[in-house]
C-alpha cells in the first residue's frame, strides 16, 4: 500500500484516504452547454503520468487536498 | 539412546538445537515416535531411522529428506487437521498426531505409484491434452483429477485458529539472520537505527551453525545483547511492495498460529542468503539422496546420523565440509566424486531407499547415502519485488543481484556475492550503516511533515552517501543435469525430459515452459528448482542461461496461511444507547449498514396497528444529524438543497432532496432552524456518512470563504420517534419549557427543552408515519432513561415499542419514498415525485443543468402510487411493470400488506405515459403470473389529505419521574457507582495494561481557523495536547479543529469558558457540548504502545507520536481520535470514537490486549486529566 503525503497529518496509508477523482472544473451553472456539463461530469485525462488529484483525508485532518501523483510510478506530492 | 532398533541419534554435538535433558512422544501414522524439544518432526523420525516421508504429488513415488529444512519438498505431512506442513521445519509437540500425505491406502504401499508405470504416458501437458474432450465428461474428469491432486485434507468442521495482525515501523528492516543479516543488524542498529531482524528459521545464525556454531553463537549473543534490534525467529519476509510495505509472517506464536506483521520499513536489506541447488541425474528424488546442507543440518544441529555409507559429489567446500562431517559422526564415506575434477554422476538404483551410486566412469558404489554439492541459487525474491533484475553469472554459476532496484532496497551476504566470512561481514557492516543512514534521511522527512512531535527544531541527519563496497564472485563450475534425466521439480515432479518435451512443443520461453510443465509453480515456487529448469530449457532451446532469463519471483516467498492475511477481522459496528433494551426485549435484530437495530418485536403489524390507533415509539437514533453553524447556513443548504432555503424561520422544519451534479437523488431529509445561525439537518441512516464528506468537499473546494462549520452529530443524541393519535398526550406528561399544543407547536416546527429531567433535547414534530409525532434528539447518554420514561408513563396510553419493519409498513402507508429503495442510481429528481420540491429559478444548486434539461425533455420514468387490484396479491420488490404489448415499463419499488386498509400497497417506478392517476398496469411477478394494478391518485395510500397528523388534542401536565440516569457507551460491570449522575462501573483493576471507559469525562468541540485568534487563545493546534489554565486539557485534534476536555459533569462551565474564549476573539468559532457524541477510553499501561500497534498502522513510535501527541487515525478499521496523555511516566492513551462505536472500539482493544494480560478498569472515583 503507498503513503499519501497529507499535509496537515504528514505521511498516512493511502487506505485512509477516500479518492475523489481528477480535479475537474466546475462550468458556469447558468451558461454550460449539456456537452459542457457532461464533460465535466464524465470525462477524465486518464492520463500516463502525472494527475491532480482530490482526495478526502476520511480517517485523519478530514480536510480535502490535492494531490499531485504519477500514475505509474505513484510518486505523489500533496498541497492544502 | 533411542529405544528402537534403528536409531541414528549421535552423540552430543557443537552446535546441537536439541534439548537432551528430555524426551517426549507423538505419533507418526498412529505409531509411537520419540523426540527431544528441538527437534524437528522429520529429525526426531530420522533420528528413529524413517526414511521416507511421503509420497510425491504426480508419480507417488516414494520421498524422503533433501533439504532437511523448511524448503524440503518431500517432508510436507499433516499435522492434526493441518495439511501441508513443513516436517523439516514444524518443531515437534508433544502428543502431535502426524501423518504422511498423497499416500493411498498406506506411505509403504501406494496404490497411485502405479503412475510410476504409466510414466510415460503422464507426460507435461497430459491432463491439458486428455481430459479435454469430450466436454460431456468434464464432471467425470473432475472426479478423477480430485483424487491426484496435493496434498493434505482439512475437515470443514476444524475450529478457526487465532490469527493475528500487527503494525511496524523499523528503520531498517533485515530479512535473513545468518552472519551477514547479524552483522548489518549490529552495524544499523550501532548507528542509531531501529532494527528489525527476521529469520526464517528457528535461531539465528544461518550456515554458521553448522559450520562454525562457536561463531555463530557468539554473533547471536552480541545481536541479543545490543539495544534497538528486535529479533523475530521462525518468521518470513514474505513479500515486498511499493515503499518499502513488508509482509512478515510469524508462526507458531503462544498466542496465535500466525501472525502477520505490516511493517513501513525506511530501509530494507535483503540478506537471504544462498539456497543449495539439487542435481539432476536419474533417480535424484529417491530417498537417501541429499544435499550437502541437509547433511550438515541432521549431524550438526539434529545429532542425527543420515546413512551408514555414503557417496559424495562435491564441486565446493560445502561438499567437501559434508564429508568431514560424515566422517565424524561415523559413516563410511565410500566414494567421494570431485566435480572440480570433472568427476560425475549417471544415476542412483534402488527405489525407497539408495542402494547404490552409479558414476560416469561405469564405476557402480553400494551406498545408502548419496550427497550432492553442485551449487547454489541466490533467492532475489524480495530484490526482483523492488524491481531488479537480477543477471546470470556464469563464473558463479548462480544470478546475482542486478543492482537496479529502488534505493530503499540493498542487498547482502550470500545474495549479493562471495567471501570468507570476515569479508561477508564487512560488507554486511558497511551495508547496515548505509541503510541506517538512509533511514534516518527517510525519518527525517517523516518527522518533518507530522504535526505531533515536540516543537523545537529537528535535526537533520548527517553523514554523506557511503560508496557501497562490493563482494566477489568465486568459481563455480556449471552443474545443473548430468547425462541422464532426472526431476526437476519434486513439489511437481516435472522431470527434465518434461522441459525437453515442452520446448520441443513449442514452450520454448522460460514462462511459456513453466506454465505448460508447472514447473517452479508448486510450493516451493522455484527456491529449488529455478535455475535447473533455466538451465535445462537453455539447453533444450540451444540458448545461454543469461539468454534464457529467469522467471519473474512474486510475492508471497513462501505460502502463507489465508488466516495470516486476513489477521483479525474487524467490523466496527455501531449502537444505539438503547440497544441492550432492545437485545433484553426479543427484539429481531436487522444490520443495516454498521447498525444493529430492531427490526420489529414480534409482529410488525401489530405494531403498526398501534401507532395508528395508540402510539408507537421508535428507536431512529441512526438518523444521519449534521450540526450546521455560522451566517452563511443558508447559502449552504440553498446550494445543496433542490429546494430553497432562505426564509425559513427561527423553530421552522422543511423537508429537503439533495441531487448530485448528474439531477440523480442522492439523500433527503428535514432540516431545521434552531437560532440565528444554528441549523440542525438530517439524513438517512445510511446517508449519513456520505452526506458529510459530500457537504464538507463543497464548502472546503469550491467555497472555502463561506462562513460555516459543519459537526456530525448523529450519535450524540438517541433519537426516539413518538407516533400516534396519543403522542401528544405523552411526550407532554414528560416535557417541561415547551408548549405542545396544537397551534404553539404546529407541524413541521421544532423546539427545544428539556423531556423526563433531561436537559438540551431536540424535539421535532415531522412524521414519516403520517400521524400526530414527535421525533426527540436526547442527549445520548440519557437516551436509555428517557426511552423507560416514555414506556412508564405512556402505559396507561398503550404505549408499545415499533421496530424497522413497522415504521417501513406506515411510511409506504403514508407514501413517502426511501431514497435507495424508491430511486435507484438513474433516479433524477423529476423522477422521484418531488416536483413541488424542485425550485429551478435558484441561480444554483448542485445538479441544477441537469435538471432543467429533464424538465424541458420531459424524460425519465415517474414514482406513483400502485395498488394491486386484487388487494390479496402483493407484488414482491422489484416485479416488473409491463406496456400492453409486453415491454418492460417500470417495477414495483416498495410493497407491502397495508394493516390499516387490509389491501395490498405499493410504490412503483413507471415510465411517463403509464404515471397518470387510474391507469392500469400489468404486473409481471417472479412466479411469471401477471397481475393488473392501478395507479393510484397519491403516493399515499392512507390519509392523502394529511389529516391524522394534525389531530388537535390538548396537552397534559408534566408529571414527576425519575432522576436522570446517564450512561456510557460500555456495558458496566455488576458493581456501579454513580458520578455527576453517570453510572459507571466500580471495578478497580491493577494489572499491568488496563482499559477504562472515561465517556463521562465534559468533552466541548471547538471550531475555528487553524492559523487565527482562537487558535491562540487555545494554546495549542492540530497534533498537540496541552493543559490550560482552568485545569481542561485541550487537544487539537484537527486543523481548526479542538476538543476541550474536562471534568465529569462540568460541560456547562466549560461550555460557557470555550464561548467566551471564543467570542473575544471576534473571529467566526463554533462551540458543541460533545460530551454524549463521543466515547472515550483510557488505555494505560507499558504495553500500551504494543496493544495500539496491532490495530493501528500509525509510528506510534516517541519520535513521531511522544507524551501529549494527538492525531486521528484508523484504529481496529474504526475512525478515532488518539490523544498519548503519559500518566507519571505510564504511557496512557485516551481514544474516543463516535459514541455509537464506543464498546466495539472497547472489545477490539480488549481483543488485542489479551496477549498482554489487559484487564478492565472501572471508574470507582472522578477520573482527572
Ligand atoms: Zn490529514
Amino acid at each position: 500500500m503507498i503513503q499519501l503525503p497529507c499535509p496537515w497529518c504528514g505521511p498516512r496509508n493511502a487506505s485512509e484516504f477516500t479518492h475523489h477523482g481528477e480535479v475537474t472544473p466546475r462550468p458556469d451553472v447558468g451558461t454550460a452547454t449539456p456537452e459542457e456539463w457532461r464533460r465535466y461530469l464524465y470525462f477524465r485525462q486518464n492520463a500516463n503520468g502525472w494527475v491532480d488529484e482530490n482526495w478526502y483525508h476520511t480517517a485523519g485532518c478530514r480536510r480535502f487536498i490535492r494531490v499531485r501523483r504519477h500514475t505509474t510510478s505513484n510518486e505523489t506530492e500533496a498541497t492544502r | 539412546m533411542s529405544r528402537h532398533a534403528g536409531g541414528k541419534r549421535l552423540g552430543p554435538q557443537q552446535g546441537e538445537v536439541i534439548d537432551r535433558r528430555t524426551s517426549f512422544e507423538f505419533s507418526w501414522n498412529g505409531k509411537p515416535v520419540n523426540a527431544h524439544p528441538g527437534d524437528s518432526i522429520v529429525s526426531a523420525l530420522a533420528a528413529e531411522g524413517e526414511r521416507v516421508f511421503s509420497r510425491s504429488f504426480k508419480y507417488h513415488r516414494p520421498r524422503g529428506l533433501l533439504t532437511a529444512s523448511f524448503h524440503d519438498p518431500g517432508c510436507m505431512v499433516q499435522v492434526g487437521d493441518e495439511p501441508n506442513v513443513r516436517g523439516a521445519h514444524r518443531l515437534a509437540e508433544p502428543g502431535m498426531a502426524v501423518s504422511s500425505q498423497n499416500t493411498w491406502p498406506s506411505l509403504k504401499f501406494d496404490v497411485k505409484a502405479i503412475n510410476r508405470f504409466a510414466g510415460r504416458f503422464l507426460t507435461a501437458g497430459f491432463y491439458y491434452k486428455t481430459f479435454m474432450k469430450p466436454e460431456f465428461l468434464w464432471p467425470t474428469y473432475q472426479n478423477v483429477l480430485r483424487q491426484f491432486v496435493h496434498a493434505g485434507e482439512i475437515s470443514p468442521d476444524t475450529p478457526h485458529d487465532y490469527y493475528d495482525k500487527r503494525y511496524a515501523h523499523p528503520d531498517v528492516l533485515i530479512a535473513g539472520g545468518g552472519p551477514a543479516g547479524m552483522s548489518a543488524a549490529l552495524a544499523a542498529a550501532r548507528a542509531g537505527a531501529s532494527v528489525m531482524l527476521v529469520e526464517e528459521e528457528h535461531q539465528l545464525g544461518g550456515h554458521l551453525r553448522w559450520s562454525n556454531p562457536g561463531a555463530a553463537a557468539e554473533l547471536t549473543a552480541e545481536v541479543a545483547a545490543t539495544e534497538g534490534i528486535e529479533v523475530l525467529t521462525n518468521s518470513v519476509v514474505a513479500g515486498r511492495y511499493d515503499q518499502n510495505w513488508i509482509a512478515v509472517a510469524q508462526r507458531d506464536l503462544s498466542h496465535a498460529r500466525e501472525r502477520l506483521i505490516k511493517a513501513r520499513a525506511r530501509t530494507l536489506v535483503v540478506a537471504g542468503g544462498l539456497i543449495e541447488r539439487p542435481y539432476v541425474f536419474a533417480g535424484n528424488d529417491t530417498p537417501g539422496v541429499m544435499l550437502s546442507t541437509a547433511v550438515q543440518r541432521l549431524i550438526n544441529l539434529h545429532a542425527v546420523k543420515p546413512g551408514e555409507r555414503a557417496v559424495v559429489l562435491t564441486a565446493n567446500e560445502s561438499g567437501d565440509a559434508a564429508v568431514a562431517d560424515l566422517e565424524r559422526a561415523g559413516v563410511e564415506v565410500a566414494y567421494v566424486a570431485d566435480a572440480r575434477k570433472g568427476e560425475d554422476v549417471v544415476r542412483v538404483h534402488g527405489r525407497k531407499s539408495v542402494r547404490s551410486v552409479e558414476l560416469a566412469n561405469g564405476r557402480r558404489i553400494n551406498a545408502d547415502l548419496f550427497v550432492t554439492a553442485t551449487g547454489w541459487t541466490a533467492p532475489t525474491s524480495l530484490l526482483n519485488m523492488a524491481g531488479d533484475r537480477p543477471v546470470y553469472s556464469p563464473t558463479a554459476a548462480r544470478f546475482l543481484p542486478g543492482g537496479n532496484g529502488d534505493d530503499s532496497v540493498l542487498a547482502t551476504g550470500g545474495i549479493a556475492g562471495d567471501g570468507t566470512l570476515d569479508q561477508l561481514c564487512e560488507h554486511a557492516e558497511a551495508i547496515g550503516t548505509e541503510a541506517a543512514r538512509r533511514a534516518a534521511g527517510h525519518r527525517y522527512h517523516q518527522l518533518a511533515a507530522v504535526p505531533t512531535r515536540y516543537g523545537g527544531k529537528l535535526s537533520k541527519p548527517r553523514g554523506t552517501a557511503a560508496t557501497l563496497p562490493e563482494l566477489g564472485v568465486h568459481e563455480h563450475p556449471e552443474l545443473f543435469r548430468a547425462s541422464t534425466h532426472g526431476i526437476v521439480d519434486y513439489s511437481e515432479d516435472v522431470s527434465s525430459k518434461d522441459l525437453h518435451f515442452a520446448v520441443k512443443e513449442g514452450y520454448d520461453s522460460a514462462e511459456l515452459a513453466k506454465r505448460f510443465t508447472t514447473a517452479t509453480m508448486g510450493p516451493l515456487q522455484g527456491k529449488l528448482e529455478t535455475i535447473n529448469a533455466i538451465a535445462t530449457i537453455a539447453e533444450a532451446t540451444g540458448k545461454t542461461i543469461a539468454e534464457t532469463g529467469t522467471t519473474t519471483w512474486r510475492p508471497m516467498y513462501t505460502p502463507v496461511s489465508l488466516g495470516a492475511l486476513a489477521g483479525r477481522i474487524f467490523e466496527p459496528v455501531r449502537h444505539s444507547p438503547m440497544q441492550r433494551w432492545h437485545e433484553q426485549h426479543n427484539a429481531t435484530p436487522l444490520v443495516a449498514g454498521q447498525w444493529i437495530r430492531p427490526d420489529h418485536y414480534g409482529e410488525p403489524s401489530a405494531e403498526v396497528r398501534n401507532v395508528r390507533e395508540n402510539v408507537g415509539i421508535i428507536d431512529v437514533t441512526p438518523i444521519g444529524k449534521l450540526d450546521l453553524r455560522g451566517p452563511d447556513v443558508p447559502k449552504l443548504l440553498n446550494l445543496l438543497y433542490v429546494n430553497k432555503w432562505s426564509k425559513l424561520g427561527i423553530g421552522k422544519v422543511r423537508y429537503g432532496v439533495m441531487c448530485a451534479e448528474d439531477g440523480v437523488v442522492m439523500d433527503d431529509g428535514v432540516t431545521g432552524r434552531l437560532g440565528e445561525d444554528h441549523y440542525l439537518m438530517s439524513t438517512t441512516s445510511s446517508g449519513a456518512a456520505r452526506v458529510w464528506e459530500w457537504v464538507e468537499n463543497w464548502l472546503q473546494t469550491e467555497h472555502p470563504d463561506w462562513q460555516v462549520h459543519v459537526t456530525p452529530v448523529t450519535t450524540a443524541y438517541a433519537s426516539i420517534n413518538v407516533a400516534g393519535p396519543k403522542s401528544r398526550e405523552l411526550v407532554s406528561r414528560l416535557t417541561e419549557g415547551v408548549d405542545l399544543s396544537a397551534e404553539g407547536f404546529g407541524y413541521m416546527q421544532v423546539r427545544t427543552g428539556r423531556v423526563a429531567g433531561v436537559d438540551d433535547c431536540v424535539l421535532w414534530r415531522i412524521g414519516f408515519t403520517g400521524e400526530l409525532s414527535y421525533e426527540l434528539h436526547v442527549p445520548a447518554s440519557y437516551g436509555l432513561h428517557v426511552w423507560e420514561a416514555l414506556l412508564e408513563h405512556g402505559k396507561d396510553l398503550g404505549v408499545r415499542p415499533f421496530g424497522v419493519e413497522g415504521q417501513r409498513i406506515l411510511r409506504l402507508e403514508k407514501g413517502h419514498l426511501i431514497v435507495g429503495q424508491d430511486t435507484d442510481g438513474l433516479t433524477k429528481a423529476w423522477s422521484a415525485g418531488i416536483d413541488w420540491a424542485i425550485k429551478l429559478d435558484k441561480d444554483d444548486f448542485v445538479g441544477k443543468p441537469e435538471l432543467v434539461w429533464q424538465q424541458e425533455n420531459g424524460d425519465g420514468a415517474r414514482l406513483v402510487g400502485i395498488q394491486p387490484t386484487d388487494g390479496n396479491v402483493v407484488p414482491p420488490e422489484a416485479s416488473q411493470i409491463l406496456t400492453k404489448s409486453g415491454a418492460i415499463a417500470g417495477r414495483i419499488t416498495s410493497s407491502r400488506m397495508s394493516p390499516t386498509l387490509g389491501r395490498s400497497i405499493c410504490l412503483g417506478q413507471v415510465d411517463a405515459e403509464l404515471a397518470k392517476p387510474g391507469t392500469l398496469l400489468t404486473v409481471h411477478l417472479p412466479t411469471g403470473a401477471k397481475v393488473a394494478a392501478r395507479v393510484t391518485e397519491h403516493h399515499a395510500h392512507v390519509d392523502p389529505e394529511g389529516s391524522r397528523q394534525n389531530i388537535d388534542t390538548p396537552p397534559a401536565k408534566p408529571r414527576p419521574h425519575a432522576t436522570p440516569v446517564a450512561r456510557g457507551p460500555v456495558a458496566a460491570g455488576r458493581k456501579t457507582t454513580t458520578i455527576a449522575s453517570w453510572q459507571v462501573d466500580a471495578r478497580r483493576s491493577s494489572a499491568g495494561l488496563r482499559i477504562a471507559d472515561h465517556t463521562l469525562l465534559a468533552k466541548v468541540g471547538v471550531r475555528g481557523r487553524h492559523d487565527g485568534a482562537i487558535a491562540e487563545a487555545l494554546g495549542t493546534g492540530h497534533g498537540r495536547t496541552i493543559r490550560d489554565n482552568g485545569s481542561a486539557v485541550v487537544v487539537g485534534s484537527g486543523p481548526g479543529e479542538w476538543l476541550v476536555l474536562g471534568s465529569p459533569g462540568g460541560q456547562d462551565k466549560l461550555l460557557s469558558r470555550m464561548r467566551d474564549l471564543v467570542e473575544n476573539t471576534g473571529e467566526f468559532g463554533t462551540v458543541i457540548d460533545q460530551t454524549h457524541g463521543r466515547a472515550l477510553l483510557k488505555l494505560s499501561g507499558n504495553h500500551a504502545k504494543d496493544l495500539l500497534a496491532k490495530v493501528c498502522g500509525v509510528d506510534l513510535s516517541d519520535a513521531a507520536t511522544p507524551d501529549g501527541a494527538a492525531l486521528r487515525t484508523s484504529v481496529a478499521r474504526l475512525v478515532t481520535d488518539v490523544i498519548r496523555l503519559d500518566d507519571n511516566g505510564v504511557p496512557t492513551y485516551l481514544l474516543h470514537c463516535e459514541r455509537s462505536s464506543g464498546q466495539y472500539l472497547f472489545d477490539a482493544l480488549l481483543d488485542a490486549g489479551a496477549e498482554f494480560g489487559i484487564e478492565i478498569d472501572g471508574c470507582p472515583t472522578a477520573p482527572t486529566l
